[in-house]
């Protein structure tokens, strides 16, 4: 895996947007519980990363619907979904991929986004202008961002609420 | 001391909880509304039959679900910020414009009487077949029949005009037809409802019906109903249109948005205005 990310790394260089080393939001393999096994990147995740993400309203923005004892300092957490608190005693690292790539895989019908994901996307627009998208093929988050949540959520190993 | 350390984090948490409580009050369903201090509003109201259980027994006001200053705001036409507005457009209704050498009044007389219910069956089917909006009848009568020029749908002279059609309605039921003509704009309204446009991949009924009484970061998801509309928005510091909200939550669902006067969101405002027959008209409402 490793051998391969420094081979994209350095296609990158003269090829980038033919070859990377990410795996692509429709290359992604799901097992039939929905899970994702493998890395998307290759690269270990940054949870510190992941935090700044998880809590900024521009990018992964989880506090909008999650609240977790991991980000209690972050203003307003939502409480749409459920709370995140010891979730990595719920979720393995290979579940937790496949819940924040496409949701609907592990939940149907559920009302969390898919954040790695292409398929289905009715009217896709640009960012939050309300006008139409300009590519067909952007994803809410990154593969490394990706990436850097898991490693994130994998670090909320508190005792469950009871 | 090992008990009692952890029956303190017991209590710190317990009290955590409460003000998470205090802060995040469900609806507050005991509050009645009540202007001016003798115009008593119904909101909360038996559902209607074609929501077939979807938001339980009853539909509610937005009302509900703001804090009490917010709703405080709305108990006194001196401290609703949209009576401005209102007097604005009182002015416009009498005011002589366009080619023709008419106003409002001309054809329609005073305001109270001509306009007295008009909010509250809308939008509906003309004789020509078109799902029209309060809008849509405005511009008519300033093209068709005084020479003037049409209002921009989300510009202040129009959002004043339908404010001040809407408060000759406040406190009649909302009561939208449904059936014959405007059956299948009904229907288009009602899968736009549910699908789940954008990015995000979010439906109206995602928040509005599904999670209403909860919270995406610090908004209190409401049931989304529009008896309040034209509403005073205090982040806005001005009238928002039923239109611009729709193209609000539709882009921040990172879609392409619908435009404002088209025929999809004609067709959402039949279908949501809709979900609220039964409830007292409100406009102008006052929201965060």
């Amino acid at each position: 895996m490793r051998k391969l990310f420094v081979l994209g790394a350095a296609a990158m260089m003269t090829l980038p947007s033919v070859l990377s080393a990410d795996t692509a939001p429709r290359d992604v393999a799901f097992a039939d519980d929905g899970s994702v096994a493998e890395s998307l990147t290759g690269v270990a995740g940054d949870p510190t990363a992941g935090l700044e993400n998880a809590t900024s309203r521009g990018i992964g923005n989880c506090v909008a619907c999650h609240v977790a004892e991991g980000w209690k300092d972050a203003a307003f957490p939502g409480n749409v979904g459920p709370a995140l608190t010891g979730i990595a005693n719920v979720y393995d690292e290979s579940q937790l991929r496949g819940i924040l790539v496409n949701s609907k895989k592990t939940f149907e019908g559920t009302v969390m986004p898919s954040f790695y994901n292409l398929d289905d996307i009715i009217r896709p627009g640009d960012a939050y202008t309300g006008k139409a998208a300009t590519s067909p093929d952007v994803t809410i988050l990154t593969a490394q961002q990706i990436e850097d949540l898991i490693a994130l959520l994998l670090t909320f190993d508190e005792p469950l609420p009871e | 001391m090992r008990i009692r350390a952890k029956h303190s984090a017991a209590l710190a948490s317990a009290l955590v909880i409460a003000l998470a409580g205090a802060a995040r009050a469900e609806p507050d369903l005991d509050a009645k509304l009540v202007i001016n201090g003798d115009l008593e509003m119904t909101t909360i109201a038996p559902a209607p039959a074609h929501l077939e259980g979807a938001l339980g027994d009853n539909v509610i006001s937005g009302w509900h679900y703001r804090d009490a200053a917010t709703r405080q705001m709305e108990t006194d036409d001196f401290e609703n910020p949209a009576m401005s507005a209102v007097d604005e457009a009182l002015a416009a209704w009498d005011t002589v414009d366009g080619s023709e050498g008419k106003s409002c009044a001309d054809c329609h007389g005073a305001i109270e009487e001509g306009m007295k219910g008009v909010t509250a069956v809308l939008p509906k089917v003309t004789e020509a077949g078109a799902l029209w909006s309060a809008e849509d009848f405005i511009n008519d009568c300033r093209t068709n029949r005084m020479g003037a020029e049409a209002w921009d749908w989300d510009k202040d002279p129009m959002k004043n005009m339908t404010a001040a059609i809407a408060l000759q309605s406040r406190g009649m039921p909302v009561n939208v037809a449904i059936d014959g003509a405007a059956a299948p704009f009904w229907e288009q309204g009602k899968e736009m409802y549910y699908t789940r446009y954008g990015l995000l991949q979010l439906s109206c009924a995602n928040c509005h019906e599904q999670n209403n009484g909860n919270y995406i970061r610090a908004d209190h998801l409401s049931q989304g109903q529009i008896n309040g509309f034209p509403v005073f928005r205090l982040k806005n510091d001005g009238l928002v249109s039923i239109h611009n909200r729709f193209a609000g939550c539709v882009r921040d669902t990172r879609a392409e948005t619908f435009s404002k006067g088209g025929p999809e969101f004609h067709a959402l405002e039949l279908y949501v205005a809709s979900r609220g027959n039964g409830l007292a008209v409100e406009g102008p409402s006052v929201r965060p």
